[in-house]
């Protein structure tokens, strides 16, 4: 278990390492520092929330048919 | 081959088994929760052309990997059906083949969108496209083979046939025949792959857990597709 946490925690840390480089082609940094990003990602989050709900509630309903059998 | 069919029966009643279970349902949720945050949100390379669009990388490739992966749980339940000659076996193997043509429209419309913004246009005629899209008619005929047969035993047979051929076709389609010719898409006639220079770690943190989460969520589909037939199947032969 330990092991497995410092197997985690070493190949996360690369993200924190990772500098982002002054010059080079363009990315979506205008875009971040206006702090938007945030909100496509809530919205995409919601959508994925309400497909799994929605896939879970099918599930439980198929459950309940077969039970019936 | 004792030992390869120990272990075919034991997978089969692993998958049986799981089927109705939750604790892997909870996890797909999870993976793709944070395939999803991650992949927004975390950082990427900086490549020019590509710029944003290399997070399509965590989207557009797992399509075709949860493709795959009902596809060969199809192939498997193929085989199964010509060794028993359950009339279950022939059920799963084609409701994993109608989950797999799902993603396997999504994969093409997610890489015919992001060919648009870095090779120029939807359909370049690429052959990763073109053999893609003869694969997926080659599936199409599959199921109008199928669904052209009303002896029960007889469409089983044949398709559980044609879709053991069809797998190893599609493969070579898909993933062989471009690797030898000229294409644009990475990993391709000389074009390095992105696990070559942009695969770095902080994607590699996100990829992965795509392709695994997307995976599980067709096998998810598939199995639900499989447990409406099964009970369509038994209200059928009641009456």
């Amino acid at each position: 278990m330990k092991k497995l946490l410092f197997l985690i925690l070493l190949t996360l840390s690369n993200i924190a390492v990772f500098a982002q480089s002054g010059t080079g082609p363009e990315m979506a940094d205008v875009f971040r520092s206006s702090g938007k990003i945030y909100v496509v990602v809530a919205i995409v989050v919601i959508i994925l929330a309400g497909l799994a709900i929605y896939l879970f509630s099918i599930d439980r309903r198929l459950r309940k048919i077969e039970k019936e059998k | 081959m004792e030992i390869i069919s120990q272990i075919a029966a034991n997978f089969y009643h692993f998958l049986q088994g799981q089927m109705t279970k939750m604790w892997w349902k909870v996890g797909t949720v999870i993976l793709l929760f944070y395939t999803i945050i991650a992949g927004f949100l975390l950082g990427v390379p900086d490549k020019y052309i590509l710029n944003e669009t290399i997070r399509n990388l965590y989207f557009h490739v797992p399509m075709w990997m949860a493709m795959l992966s009902v596809f060969v749980m199809s192939v498997f339940y193929s085989i199964r059906y010509l060794d028993k000659g359950l009339e279950k076996d022939d059920l799963a193997s084609v409701e994993c083949v109608n989950t797999g043509m799902f993603f396997y429209v999504l994969g093409l419309l997610t890489g015919m969108l992001w060919a648009k913004y870095t090779w120029g246009a939807y359909w370049s005629g690429d052959p990763k496209q073109n053999s893609a899209a003869i694969a997926f008619l080659l599936y199409c005929a599959y199921l109008v083979l199928r669904n052209s047969i009303d002896e029960e035993q007889k469409r089983a047979k044949i398709s559980a046939i044609y879709n053991i051929f069809a797998f190893p076709i599609m493969i070579v389609l898909i993933f062989v025949i471009p690797r030898m010719t000229d294409s644009l898409h990475p990993g391709n006639g000389g074009n390095p792959a992105f696990g070559r220079y942009d695969l770095d770690g902080r994607m590699r943190a996100v990829f992965y857990p795509a392709m695994a989460g997307w995976s599980l969520l067709a096998v998810w589909i598939a199995t639900i597709r499989y447990r409406i037939r099964l009970i369509e199947y038994k209200n059928n032969s009641l009456d």
